[in-house]
């Protein structure tokens, strides 16, 4: 480490860096002209541009959380392969651009040794997009890398291959904040607490504005204590959990060890093709919290995963899949159990209710 | 950062040793490999660990850091076992605003990976949930002359708190025949246009963009965006008849593949010819997807802007809802700005704290929305009419007597 280089001028909003300047010249020269593209093997994508030039993509696993050195060392294949060029995807896959194919079997082995994968394209399960958990966030009720890990470890060959019906994404967040929004994933996975916020009474009153906290609970659960002195509390049996009056004061404190853990949650989807975009639907509303391996949460994940693979037809989604055999035999062909836990009961829930005969025996 | 280097295993990692093993690369070896460089990583180790052993998370509260002028784009970050890891006392993370679209060159990521080895843990994301390049880790007195060395080096930090949130977008025309309109461009000429509300939070709450050129949005702008722009096309999906007959030629299952998956049963096939009828056609993009070299979209593109979408937090998840079916690909740009200082300025008035704005039109109602926006009602903004006959009649649009 050094100290900072002098600076001649103070620079501020000055914004992202234009995206041209990083550009790879054949994205440059071909800009909107793209005319098709193919995949060349699990990983490997050919784009065709109308001038016939064929980019090259090999799209590799990363588990999001990079070191520098890391980072040093893709940059030196981009140098060695392709001139340079690189880009992340949105689901924290790296993508070297190449024009000679020749390349891509040596720069395959070289981030094969690396300790890396190359796939996520097509049917594949692509990357987990996940949040920080306990590497780095005060609101988390479970970690977020190490459970990606543990799932992504058995599911390594689906990653490598596209052999899925469709496309399979999965997403976790480690607190209902859902920073990372996993809200319409296949399947997602998503820490929770089960009991109310615990109240640090001594400093409540330092660090919080008592109107703000009480404004901060969707249900009401929070109130003043008629004639206390800045103090609060919680109506436990409205409280649903949701962490929102911790963000907004810290003295309402979330975590409880013996009682976080994840949920499992199925069939929803962003993309517009074929059906509209949906929600993840509840599949097990609670599972232990079981660094470092979470076994209990690996096991749901690819019992989905190996049913939907060996019962849905070619191009049906996780939630298209269930939608067209019904949620009962979703419950029946993974053996989870369908608990009252499965009924909506908060804002809108009628419109989850059947309102028809159509029953399939 | 301490200058000192004690090397690896300076806590014991039983529990997190577990997570070096196995094929899918391990978060915990990449902590291990910056740790080689700073001893800060050494500390994160000992404490992700203690986590691990106790079950529950050791970072305190936040704390107002950031860099002079800006109310945003650092999140602070205190542990709350100092005494036991002292070096990460205070890590804090900056948020960096990616380039559009994700691309760099090694030259670029180097200049990155250099002031982070200067300033910071040496820890990043690449990329965190909303798009920025993230920086895990660093103290309080580094934080100004990080942010000089990266705007020297022609970056900038992205949005937190109540503000714009760096705006993302998919890959777009740079490399996807299917783009509908230059996400990368409105991007990048939106997030240069707002930094002033990008870096100093003024809103009730957070305020999202995304941008996906094509209905199939690979930047999940629908679910996450406050404002998602999704690419599409108004006239007729253009069809190379050659490569049609060389897909079927090839086997390919036309008819089960592609026509029976259509939503509404727009395309069918007789075994010489695709017939399309492009009134009845939704733009789901399945067709296309499936059949890239035959079949692309129309020539009249443009894009539907949608609005409300968010996470759970505070009254449930929301989708984005239509709120401009077609707009032009070359008006997108100005009619997003009018549109957004409507919004914003409606929003402004009548949101709440920590209100996004599709949680604030589930409250006030969309109708009353397009009042105070200005915008008049259209079909393509529902699913369906309304099957409740309570009618609120009385209710004057703003600006009547």
């Amino acid at each position: 480490m050094s100290t900072t280089p002098v600076m001649p001028k103070r620079l501020t909003d000055v914004g992202p860096p234009h995206y041209e300047k990083y550009l790879h010249p054949m994205c440059k020269a071909n800009y909107g002209k793209w005319k098709y593209h193919e995949s060349v093997a699990p990983g490997v994508l050919c784009h065709v541009a109308e001038s016939g030039d064929k980019l090259y993509t090999v799209r590799v696993g990363t588990p999001r959380l990079l070191s520098i050195q890391t980072i040093r060392q893709f940059a030196s294949l981009a140098d060695k392969y392709t001139g340079g060029y690189l880009r992340f995807t949105s689901r924290n896959n790296l993508e070297f651009l190449l024009t000679d194919p020749a390349n891509i079997a040596p720069l395959t082995a070289e981030v094969n040794q690396l300790g890396f994968p190359v796939g996520g394209t097509k049917n594949s399960i692509s990357n987990i997009v996940h949040t920080q958990g306990w590497i780095h966030c005060h609101s988390a009720a479970t970690d977020a890398s190490g459970i990606v890990k543990a799932v992504m470890d058995p599911l390594y060959e689906r990653f490598t291959h596209q052999d899925l019906p469709g496309k399979l994404r999965i997403a976790l967040a480690c607190c209902e904040n859902m920073c990372g929004a996993v809200h319409c994933s296949d399947i997602a996975i998503l820490g929770i607490h089960r009991t109310p916020p615990h109240i640090q009474k001594d400093t409540l009153a330092k660090q919080c504005e008592i109107p703000t906290l009480i404004a901060s609970c969707p249900t009401g659960a929070i109130r003043a204590v008629p004639g206390g002195n800045k103090e609060v509390e919680v109506i436990d049996e409205q409280c649903m959990y949701c962490g929102n009056c911790y963000t907004v004061c810290p003295a309402m404190t979330m975590n409880d060890p013996e009682n976080d853990g994840l949920s499992i949650w199925v069939g929803g989807k962003v993309s517009n093709a074929r059906t509209s975009p949906a929600f993840s639907k509840l599949a097990i509303p609670f599972l232990p919290n079981n660094p470092p391996r979470w076994p209990e949460v690996v096991e749901a994940v690819i019992k989905i995963v190996d049913v939907y693979a060996a019962n849905a037809r070619k191009y049906e989604r996780v939630g298209e899949w269930i939608e067209r055999v019904g949620w009962p035999r979703f419950f029946q062909l993974t053996g989870f159990e369908f608990t009252r836990h499965h009924i909506d009961d908060f804002k809108h829930a009628g419109l989850t209710f059947a309102r028809s005969t159509h029953i399939r025996y | 950062m301490a200058e000192s280097n004690n090397g690896n295993g300076k806590h014991e990692t039983k529990l997190l040793n577990e997570l070096e093993k196995g094929p899918w690369p391990s978060f915990v070896k990449e902590i291990k490999s910056a740790s080689t460089g700073n001893d800060a990583c050494d500390d994160l180790l000992g404490q992700l660990e203690l986590s691990y052993e106790e079950r529950k998370g050791h970072w305190k509260h936040g704390g107002i850091v950031g860099v002079l002028g800006y109310g945003g784009g650092v999140i602070g970050r205190y542990s709350d076992v100092p005494e036991q890891f002292p070096k990460i006392a205070h890590f804090h993370t900056m948020r960096v605003n990616h380039p559009a679209g994700w691309f760099y060159t090694s030259d670029a990521l180097r200049t990155v990976c250099d002031i982070w080895e200067r300033h910071g843990s040496g820890l990043t994301n690449m990329h965190g949930s909303t798009g920025d390049m993230i920086l895990l880790g660093t103290t309080t007195e580094h934080l100004e002359p990080t942010f000089q060395e990266l705007t020297h080096a022609g970056f900038d930090l992205g949005g937190s708190g109540s503000a714009v949130r760096t705006p993302s977008c998919c890959v777009g025309m740079a490399r996807c025949e299917w783009a509908c309109f230059d996400a990368m461009k409105i991007c990048y000429d939106l997030t240069e246009h707002y930094q002033d509300e990008l870096h100093r939070p003024a809103f009730p709450y957070k305020f999202k963009f995304k941008f996906s050129a094509c209905p199939n949005d690979c930047v999940a702008s629908i679910a996450r965006a406050d404002m998602s722009v999704i690419g599409t096309w108004k006239d007729d999906i253009q069809v190379d008849e050659a490569e049609v007959a060389n897909y079927a030629a090839v086997g390919f299952d036309i008819q089960k593949d592609v026509c029976e998956h259509c939503p509404t049963k727009a395309i069918s096939w007789d075994g010489k010819k695709l017939d399309i009828i492009n009134a009845e056609c939704v733009h789901c993009m399945h067709c296309i997807n499936v059949m890239p070299k035959a079949l692309r979209p129309g020539k009249e593109r443009g894009a539907v802007i949608l609005i409300g979408a968010k996470a759970p937090i505070m009254q449930g998840a929301l989708l984005s809802s239509v709120l401009v079916p077609f707009v032009p690909a070359d008006e997108l740009f100005e009619t997003i700005k009018e549109l957004v200082g409507r919004i914003w300025d409606f929003w402004d008035e009548y949101g709440t704290n920590r209100e996004r704005v599709g949680e604030m039109i589930q409250r006030v109602g969309l109708p009353a929305f397009l009042d105070g926006i200005g915008l008049d009602p259209a079909p393509e903004m529902v699913s369906a009419p309304r099957d409740n006959p309570f009618i609120f009649f009385q209710t004057t649009k703003a600006g009547e007597k």
